[in-house]
């Protein structure tokens, strides 16, 4: 009897459509193009403000103002909170373990900092803008 | 005790006749309280003893009845009929060669669970006439990792795994990191070539299905952040030259 392995290919363009786990993962992936898009924006803000033109300035402050924008920042935002901010810190245990003696740290205690740190940077943030 | 009339839809293939893979059902009276490696059991002693599966200890021990059902890589030994619909899907674990019927090739993932040198290793001589100690501390940093009993359903969950088989996986990666974790163990330096290679640790994306799909808890897809962190560390350790870590 000779052996004939039957290899299943998995396909390389619709594997995560297989299971919700998968489709997760990807939703999580997709918010990269998010981050170049915003990283694209800083880049271009810079830019507008060193030309050291107030007349652009503004023109590009108000462009970031309409309802459009707005409700676009604010689905990103979303976007980034569900597909990124909770997940990750829901992971953090799994990725740094502490140990103390004998005995690991409760994983709420390592999200619970993580939430924490988050709001602390996010208050210095606001804080240094102006805003509170 | 009830039973219940289960169709279960059974991938088979023979290599002998087959081209392909074709699903096979089988009406099977189930008691509730049956796992489904009673129910595929029972076709075997009743209705068609040409079913190839493997399985041996029945008690989530020996890794052998690794199976997709519904879809989902199980052991089927842990999977209740009751948790299930009436009708169930069978299929052999995903991302493996199918030998025949249920029973995949697992050379590939044994030969990668050999490479990452799955064992103490030492630079010098044992102590003379004395155990190796260990205090109870140093074993809980790595007793999860040494649950695994090598079922490979974290590789069937894998897409990494999946879509390029020189990663070297879940289970090995993890294994990996329990001896490196080992107070009693020197190999560290040596399963670095493997791990920091690009199939090692950094193929992973940490999708994080391995661990979901875990029967023992084992959590491969931490060892693997963690050993990502750890290998990050070391190396700007070594490019601000302070010391290593053991080894």
């Amino acid at each position: 009897m000779s052996r004939r392995p039957y290899v299943r290919e998995m396909s390389k363009t619709t594997w995560y459509m297989r299971n919700g786990r998968y489709r997760v993962y990807v939703l999580r992936e997709l918010s990269s193009f998010l981050v170049a898009f915003y990283t694209f924006l800083v880049i271009y803000a810079l830019s507008v403000l060193a030309a050291g033109s107030a007349v652009q300035w503004n023109s590009f402050l108000a462009s970031q103002q309409g309802v459009g924008m707005i409700i676009f920042h604010g689905l990103a935002l979303l976007y980034f909170l569900f597909y990124q901010t909770f997940p990750w810190f829901k992971l953090a245990p799994k990725a740094m373990p502490i140990q103390v003696g004998e005995n690991k740290v409760a994983d709420s205690k390592i999200i619970g900092a993580h939430y924490v740190a988050w709001i602390v940077v996010t208050a210095f943030i606001f804080w240094l803008a102006g805003v509170i | 005790m009830g039973t219940r009339q289960l169709e279960l839809e059974v991938m088979r293939y023979d290599p002998e006749k087959d081209e392909a893979p074709h699903f096979q059902t089988y009406s099977v009276p189930c008691n509730e309280d049956w796992v489904i490696l009673d129910a595929i059991n029972y076709v075997k002693d009743n209705i068609d003893t040409t079913l190839a599966y493997r399985w041996s200890c029945h008690m989530m021990v020996c890794g052998s009845c690794g199976m997709m059902v519904n879809g989902e890589p199980v052991l089927t030994c842990k999977t209740f009929v009751r948790d299930l619909p009436d009708k169930v899907r069978i299929e052999p674990l995903e991302n493996f060669p199918i030998e025949r019927d249920l029973v995949v090739v697992l050379d590939d993932v044994m030969q990668k669970l050999h490479q990452v040198q799955p064992y103490i290793v030492r630079k010098d001589d044992p102590p003379e006439d004395a155990e190796y100690k260990q205090t109870r501390g140093q074993l809980m940093k790595f007793k999860q990792l040494t649950m695994c009993i090598n079922c490979m359903c974290c590789y069937a969950a894998c897409p990494q795994y999946g879509l390029n088989k020189d990663f070297i996986g879940p289970a090995a990666l993890a294994l990996a990191h329990r001896y490196n974790l080992d107070n009693r163990d020197q190999g560290k330096s040596d399963r670095l070539d493997i791990l920091a290679d690009h199939n090692g640790v950094w193929e992973c994306s940490f999708v994080g299905a391995c661990s979901e799909v875990c029967p023992k808890h084992v959590d491969p897809a931490a060892a693997i952040q963690q050993m990502k962190v750890d290998g990050a560390v070391e190396f700007w350790k070594q490019r601000l030259g302070i010391p290593g870590d053991k080894s």
